[in-house]
């Protein structure tokens, strides 16, 4: 139990990686562009791949109407987030030293992960219901008003994960390594807790195995 | 029946194998060689070449630059010519580069760059290139590919043994070709004999900013100074100069000039020298040249007048100065990688005369003198002297090097490169220029590291090279590998201008330094606007000054009216883009100049004096962007006496 519990405190310190490494990365490439103008998705807001990139890209987008990306102060979240990964960070390392100390289960690290999971969840929902808006909710005196073989209007939502083709740019949206922290630190909790539960004994129970013996 | 048909198809067959086999034999012998010359300057689409070349446009006063082996053309710098395409020497910013103490010059003839170095090696920070006409020395930027200085030689008159950079870029050193009366004056032609001077100057570079300053001037006889050279390694702390009419004629020179069967290599200790300076030597002497620096964040260039220049008598620094006796007007005046070697071309001869530092040194040492010329010692031919090669060409002219101990010698005449030993003298391999080649290159084929795997020569003579395009033809220019034992002729390109000498060095050694975009919030110009909201216009007397700005794909502001017949209307005009090759051009109809061109980040500044009343257009220049087109804008011209008042709008 006690090698389960340093794991869980060791687990949610990965996810200080968020403070210093991008969430999410989404790269632009097109014929005019081989080398890719690129967002990186920190928790805390938006900077270029390349110093000009997010420049760059507001100067390309205002051609079909999108709005200008979102500096920290215009959103919420961008001072939200690291307030809530601050919190689950403290909290996971509270619960380690509880475990380490058997104060608290291993119940109470899969109840973390649970926690954390859907604030991720959430967190994406999010993240796509802004783009959603940001690819979609155009200036309706766009210069470049563009509509899908179908007749309805085009619209630039990017991949939430993946490859798209928008226009003549190859839209890239991916994880990035502040993501893959936190993956790999969740995944060390999940470790824990099932580690911890096989290796957990309350105290009658142990003295229940010792009569037995 | 069956059988006779299948034997006559059988023979059908055998003849058709042969009859396909025999051209088949020859065609690829001959395709072979072919396809490995093509292979070997073939740089696929997308692929960059190995190697920069900086080619001197001559009579086009600006510098082009190559790749290698392809031959392609990247880029034309202007230096010292006005350059519609950009607006070089046309914007305000840019005019006082091309000033001088003759006013305003927007020509010149540029012949030798010559790329910076530490060490000897080639550190690809500065190009110095030298105008002839006017005497002027340039230095260009090798991160912005742009003018950044150009400094005026005064007492200089045909500023030809430039511009040549000692092996710590310590000095850019000038002689005149044409000797002329210090200080300038009214006075007989015919008195030239012992009257005219030759100035050779000594500019030192800021090893920091590059800045030139000319820091002395050493007053030689009036001879011709041809052509010239640094030592390195050993010899560093020296530098010699080719020169030609010791016989001090003043006219009818292709006869009067070519007496003496021997002329000079001048050998100048400017370590010495500077010592000598800088112990309070030399004299002051009243004289009045241009100095102008542009300076890449305020985006403009200021010309300033210097009134004072020091100059050094030679006979007044002992062990300074000595003359190498040379045979027949010799030209070029090449220094080996190591140093030992001076190499002395005969224009007028076959063979190549080759000095020795180190004999030199001894015979200045033995005091072993043949007499002297205005003072300066001369020694003897046969002490200085240690090889000649015998080259069974006529009219050597320019010599370059590789690192193994190759020489690369240019003959005019004869119109061929000939490759010789150093050492033993010995000629090695010849190949045919098409035609009369003047100089070579080899990349850093003038410092102690050179490059030997291409040369390239530059020819005077064009004829039949290309698809004739009138009496009047670009020059043409040969690329040969030389990294066997044989030269092999791989290309053949079309050069700009007159490419006299050249200068080249590894793409590595530049690419990455290259400048992507001027920083808009380094932008220290003084009318420039760094965001669209502070564009305006301002009326001041009858100049009016057009704050503009412009991004994909409108000027801020777009219509301007309250201009008045008679006005002088600046337009500084502020590129906001910071994405790599997005420039944007401006001009207006009737403008008595040419457009600019504003690269990202940068401001310049078009006048436009209006002479009748109306509404007229401007627009982008640059095909900058899908609505490139609409990128335009209209100015309204009233009446001298008209009142109105200035006003300005984009989008209303």
């Amino acid at each position: 139990m006690k090698k389960a519990s340093i794991l869980m405190i060791i687990g949610p310190l990965f996810l200080l990686g968020l403070y210093f490494f991008p969430l999410w990365n989404i790269m632009l490439g097109a014929p005019q562009y081989p080398e890719p103008l690129g967002i990186n998705i920190h928790i805390d807001g938006l900077q270029g791949v390349n110093e000009f990139d997010i420049q760059n890209i507001d100067g390309l987008n205002h051609y079909i109407g999108m709005k200008t990306l979102p500096k920290p102060e215009d959103m919420w979240e961008f001072s939200v987030f690291p307030l809530i990964i601050g919190v689950m960070v403290i909290l996971g390392v509270l619960i380690g030293f509880l475990g380490f100390f058997k104060v608290v289960s291993p119940n109470w690290f899969i109840g973390w992960f649970v926690v954390m999971s859907i604030l991720g969840i959430l967190g994406m929902y999010d993240f796509n219901a802004w783009m959603v808006d940001y690819g979609t909710n155009l200036d309706p005196n766009a210069i470049m008003k563009l509509a899908n073989p179908d007749g309805t209007p085009m619209t630039y939502k990017p991949p939430l994960f993946g490859h798209a083709k928008m226009l003549n740019f190859d839209v890239t949206s991916l994880p990035a390594t502040g993501a893959w922290m936190m993956f790999t630190g969740m995944m060390l909790i999940l470790i824990a807790f099932l580690w911890g539960r096989k290796m957990w004994k309350p105290k009658k129970q142990e003295v229940l195995q010792t009569a037995n013996s | 029946m069956r059988n006779l048909n299948y034997f006559f198809s059988s023979i059908m067959a055998i003849a058709l194998l042969f009859i396909g086999c025999k051209p088949g034999t020859n065609g690829s012998d001959g395709g072979a060689l072919a396809s490995s010359a093509a292979e070997k300057v073939y740089v696929a689409p997308g692929e960059q070449d190995e190697f920069y070349a900086f080619l001197s446009g001559g009579y086009s006063g600006n510098l082009t630059v190559y790749g290698l082996p392809s031959g392609r053309m990247f880029k034309e710098i202007p230096v010292f010519s006005q350059f519609p395409t950009s607006g070089y020497g046309y914007s305000e910013e840019t005019k006082p580069m091309l000033n001088t103490s003759h006013g305003f010059i927007p020509w010149d003839d540029l012949h030798h760059p010559d790329i910076s170095q530490t060490n000897g090696e080639l550190d690809g920070r500065w190009i110095f290139v030298n105008g002839n006409n006017t005497p002027r020395i340039a230095r260009i930027s090798l991160s912005t590919f742009e003018t950044e200085e150009i400094i005026e030689i005064p007492n200089s008159g045909g500023n030809h043994s430039s511009a040549f950079i000692t092996e710590n870029t310590e000095y850019v050193i000038a002689g005149t070709r044409f000797a002329v009366p210090v200080p300038q004056r009214d006075m007989p032609i015919n008195e030239y004999k012992g009257n005219f001077k030759g100035a050779l100057s000594f500019i030192s570079v800021d090893p920091e900013s590059g800045r030139l300053d000319l820091k002395f001037q050493v007053m030689m006889p009036g001879f011709n100074y041809d052509l010239s050279r640094p030592g390195r390694g050993k010899s560093h702390g020296w530098h010699f100069f080719s020169t030609y009419n010791t016989e001090e004629a003043n006219s009818l020179m292709e006869v009067n000039s070519s007496q003496n069967d021997k002329d000079f290599i001048a050998a100048i200790n400017w370590k010495k020298i500077e010592d000598y300076v800088n112990n309070g030597g030399g004299t002051k002497m009243a004289t009045n040249y241009a100095h102008n620096v542009y300076d890449e964040h305020t985006h403009s260039g200021t010309s300033t007048m210097k009134k004072e220049v020091l100059t050094v008598d030679p006979t007044e620094v002992p062990g300074a100065v000595f003359f190498l006796p040379t045979p027949k007007s010799p030209h070029g005046c090449d220094v080996d990688p190591s140093g030992e070697y001076i190499i002395g071309a005969g224009k007028l001869s076959a063979d190549i005369t080759v000095h020795s530092f180190t004999k030199m040194l001894e015979a200045i040492e033995a005091e072993k003198f043949d007499g002297e010329a205005y003072g300066i010692p001369i020694l003897k031919f046969e002490d200085v002297m240690t090889g000649q090669v015998k080259s069974g060409g006529l009219g050597p002219l320019h010599t370059e090097f590789d690192s193994n101990g190759n020489a690369y010698t240019t003959f005019f005449i004869s119109s061929e490169v000939v490759k010789w030993k150093l050492g033993t003298w010995e000629v090695v391999d010849r190949k045919p220029t098409f035609y009369s080649v003047g100089h070579l290159m080899i990349p850093g084929g003038n410092s102690r590291n050179p490059f030997g795997k291409y040369l390239v020569a530059m020819n005077k003579i064009t004829k039949d090279r290309y698809l004739p395009t009138g009496p009047e033809m670009e020059h043409s220019a040969q690329i040969y590998d030389i990294s066997g034992e044989k030269m092999e002729l791989i290309y053949d390109f079309p050069t700009h201008g007159e490419p006299h000498y050249a200068a080249g060095c590894p793409a590595d050694l530049l690419r990455a330094n290259s400048k992507k975009i001027y920083r808009l919030d380094e932008n220290k110009h003084p009318y420039a606007v760094t965001s669209p909201d502070q564009a305006r216009v301002e009326r001041n007397g009858n100049e009016v000054h057009v704050y503009m700005s412009t991004i994909r794909s409108h000027f801020t502001p777009d219509n301007i009216e309250g201009v008045k017949v008679g006005d002088k209307v600046y337009f500084h005009i502020t590129n906001h883009e910071q994405d790599f090759d997005v420039p944007h051009g401006f001009s207006i109809l009737g403008q008595n100049t040419s457009e600019i061109l504003i690269m990202p980040g940068q401001t310049k500044t078009s006048v436009w004096e209006p002479k009748q009343v109306g509404v007229w257009p401007f627009y982008c220049t640059d095909f900058c962007s899908a609505l490139h087109q609409e990128m335009q804008g209209y100015v309204r011209v009233s009446p001298a006496n008209a009142n109105m008042d200035l006003s300005w709008s984009l989008g209303e």
